[in-house]
This record gives structure tokens, sequence and C-alpha cells, in this order.
């Protein structure tokens, strides 16, 4: 053991019983800012507002998809799955925290107050990330509506996971080299975490498609059920195509021949087809980057809001 | 190091004492996290950087970092992020692997080398052996890609049949 200055990290109750001025409780103090001390500013030439609503759009796919995984996760084959869903969850969970401060910075630099910019119509000078996800209202989120969709059993939440972790992994390995170096830094530990968590859905999906007449059918149920909310992830909103320009975001539309060569390995060998089924419209021609989401977001939402919304004020 | 208020260690000794809340078998010097520690007017300012961006060790990081140096006598510490480049394997230490190993869990093989086109897809096994870290066979198989902490898999040792678990390479 190193000298008396060592914290007993080693042992939680003897470091909660340590005297000094600082809170502390079984797990740290809780939750500061996860970009503490990085550089926030908005690189030069870069629409604040743009970046803002981006931020939040990739940051809601996160944490959306983080929620319906974490209902998954006492629900899986195994207890090693189980896990599996709890740890992508997080892993998704992390992005959204950091994207959604990264927007708040973003928004701040919009607006040098904050309050009521371009990301929504709720007031409230603390737009920071619990902001964004316990205080907005649904048409204010700009996840895509994949990410959303009524959970159904685990061959469903299986294909969901392929499809999400392939089309996300080739946006975040197009930012890794975004001219906003917040971005391209949070995409670069993302896409590490991404990896895993396609590679894991791939496998699953092969072993459900190549397994039992059931788990094939089960397999193949899921994939169809998703399938018209996939052109919806290559159809770039008008501020991505702005900031793709700008040398900022990923435009998905030319993200597409990547992802169907991930999917034309996994399918074939999980003996699965691709469904024959029309794309799901939106309204309007709007979809979820415009803020306009399926039934299951409401429900979605109050489940995840409603801690926060029944006492504002607490922290934790 | 400053002197005339009695402190004999200087911040970074103190700060690389502190061990990470779920592998505390490692400092954070060992598991590459520690990035910075610069003393400038008696204020100490430590860079650290996430393992996994939704690791909730961080947060206990900080705190611990934090609370040692306080205790140690300096008492303007801030604690900063630094996002780039993102942490990898590589950077646990000869003495972490050796700590790792000794706990009974296997340490990392070499990182993923970034790659320019898309990332390829893994539809096998891991692609180098991991070794049991009780018995030293490499005959062990991937149980799972996911294990109790984000940074962990967990595997089965076919030689002496003990599970285990490996900090897997990111």
């Amino acid at each position: 053991m190193p000298s008396d200055n060592a914290v007993s990290s080693d042992n939680a109750y003897v470091a909660l019983s340590e005297g000094g001025d600082d809170v502390r409780w079984a797990y740290g103090t809780g939750f500061a800012d996860p970009l503490e001390g990085v550089d926030t500013a908005v690189p030069a030439g870069t629409d604040a507002a743009d970046l803002t609503a981006y931020c939040l759009m990739l940051g809601d796919d996160a944490l959306i998809m983080s929620h319906r995984l974490q209902q998954g996760c006492t629900d899986a084959p195994e207890l090693e799955d189980e896990v599996a869903l709890a740890n992508i969850a997080l892993d998704l969970l992390g992005q959204a925290r950091l994207l959604l401060s990264r927007a708040a910075a973003a928004e701040e630099a919009a607006n040098g107050t904050g309050g009521g910019g371009p990301a929504g119509d709720s007031d409230g000078p603390q737009r920071g990330e619990d902001f964004y996800a316990f205080f907005r209202a649904e048409h204010e989120f700009r996840n895509v509506r994949l990410a959303e969709l009524e959970r159904g059993d685990f061959g469903e939440l299986i294909a969901r996971l392929l499809v999400f972790a392939a089309w996300r992994l080739a946006v975040l390995r197009q930012l890794t080299s975004s001219r906003d170096p917040v971005l391209a830094a949070i995409a670069a530990k993302g896409v590490k975490e991404v990896t895993y968590h396609r590679d894991y859905a791939a496998q699953w999906l092969i072993r459900l498609g190549d397994g039992t007449a059931v788990s094939r059918e089960r397999a193949q149920a899921g994939l169809t059920a998703i399938w018209p909310y996939l052109p919806e992830l290559f159809t770039p909103h008008e501020i991505e195509r702005r900031l793709a320009a700008a040398g900022v975001a990923a435009d998905p539309a030319g993200l597409r021949g990547e992802f169907d060569d991930v999917l034309a390995q996994v399918l074939p060998a999980a003996t699965l087809e691709v469904p024959d089924v029309p794309p799901r419209a939106g309204v309007a021609g709007r979809t979820g980057r415009d803020g306009v989401h399926t039934e299951a977001m409401g429900y979605l939402l109050a489940e995840l809001q409603s801690v926060a919304r029944a006492d504002p004020e607490a922290t934790w | 190091m400053v002197s005339g208020t009695g402190r004999t260690v200087t911040a970074r000794a103190v700060a690389e004492t502190v061990t990470d809340p779920e592998l505390p078998m490692l400092t954070l010097a060992d598991l590459g996290v520690l990035r910075e520690v610069a003393e400038h007017d008696g204020a100490v300012t430590v860079s650290i950087t996430p393992t996994y961006t939704g690791c909730p060790a961080l947060d206990a990081m900080r705190d611990d970092l934090v609370h040692a140096l306080h205790q140690a006598g300096f008492g303007n510490v801030e604690v900063r992020m630094v996002l780039r480049p993102a942490w990898s394997t590589d950077w646990i230490s000869a003495a972490g692997r050796r700590k790792l190993a000794a706990a009974g869990i296997a340490p990392p093989g070499g990182a993923p080398r970034p790659v320019t086109g898309p990332i390829p897809l893994n539809l096998g096994p891991p692609p180098h052996p991991v070794w049991c870290p009780h018995c030293g066979s490499a005959r062990t198989r991937l149980m799972s890609a996911f294990s109790a902490t984000a940074c962990r898999s967990l595997h089965r040792c076919e030689a002496c049949q003990e599970p285990f678990e490996h900090v897997k390479e990111i």
C-alpha cells in the first residue's frame, strides 16, 4: 500500500467513513458535467443552432435506444445476455450524456443565455443533459423512430440492435473527422463501443435465424417489424445536410452502401430474408428528426421522465 | 511540490496512489486514465480520460482524486476530462497488466488497429487467444463479450474449467 495519503478506495465502507469536507455516498458525489474542462467552443463557420439540433439528434438516438435496451435487460434468454444488454444500454447512455452536454454548450453559444432556443420551446435557464432528457416534450425529441418502437421479443430487439448499431457505427466513423473537435472525440470513443454492439447483435441474429424453426420465425418477424423504419435512417434532415456540407456532420445518405454490406454478411448467414415491406411514411414527410414520432414515444417518455418530473428540484 | 506548506509529496505522487473503484488492484496511473497532473501556485489540475463513455466509475474516480489531494493538503483541486485521444487498453501499464493477471483477470492483448475504411464485422471468436489467468492455458472460450463492468468480457478455461474475466481490447 502507498503512503498515508492514499484513499481507502479498495473498501467502499472504509472510504465512506473517512472524514473530510467532501460529501461522499456509496458511489461518488453524483454526476458531474461529462465535458468538464473540455473546450466546447463552436468551430468557426458552424451554425451553433444547427450544431445544437444535430447533437440532440445523435444524443436522442442513443438515449431512446438505451431506454428500450434497459427494458429488455431482465427479459433475455440468458443471464449473460441481460448483462450484455445492460452494458450496451450503458454505453449508449454515456454517449447520450456527452452529446446532450455538447448540445447544451452549443445552445449556450447560439443564444448567449441558453433560454428558449431552437432546440425546443421549453423555457428554462438550465439546459443541460438532464433538462434535455427529462423536461423536453415529445415533439422536441429528434431521435429516429426506429429507436422508440414498442418493444417486441428478443428476436425483434436483436434485429433492431443490429440495424441501429450498423447504422450508428457508420455515422460515428464518419464523424471522427468532423470539424467539431468535441463531436469528433465523442465519435472516436463511440466507434470502439458500437463495434462491440454490432458484433454482438450480428452473432445473435445468426444464432436465432440459423437456429430452430421458432427462433428463425421470431427473428424474421422482428426484422420485418422494424424494416419499414430503415429508410428514415438514410434520409438526411436539412440540418444534417447543411452541417455535412460544412464538414461537421455525417450525411446518412452516403452511408447506405456500408450498411448494406454489413447486412449482406449477416442475413444470408442467418438464413433470413430481406423483408419486402414498404417504408413507414412520416406525417407530411416529417419523421423522427423533425420531432414527429410514433405512438410508442409518448409512453416511453412518460416512463423515462416520470421520476424527474415528480420532483423537478431533485438532484442526484 | 510546494515548499513551506508542510507537504512532502507532489500532487502527481498523490494522484498516482488513487485506485480504480471497480478494479481496485490498479491505480488510475496503471490504468492509463491519469493523463496529467499540473501544479501551479498551489492549485492542482488533474486531467483524466474516460475508459468507456458510460462508465459510472468516472465520477467516483474524480471524487477520489479530489478527496486524496484534499487529504494531502492540496486545497484547490480541479479535475478535467480529456476526450481526445480516446482511451485504449494499450495504455494499461506493464505493472497494471501483471496486477490484473495476479487478481485473476486476463489482461488485454493489443487493441484493434485503426482502419481507414469500414470497420470489419467479427462473426467469430476473439481474433487472438486469451490466456487463462489461473492455469496459463490458451484453450479458453468466450462466454460473453460483456461482463460485470463495461471494460470486461467473460471467458471459461477448457483446461482447468475455471471461469474468468478479461479486460477486452478497445
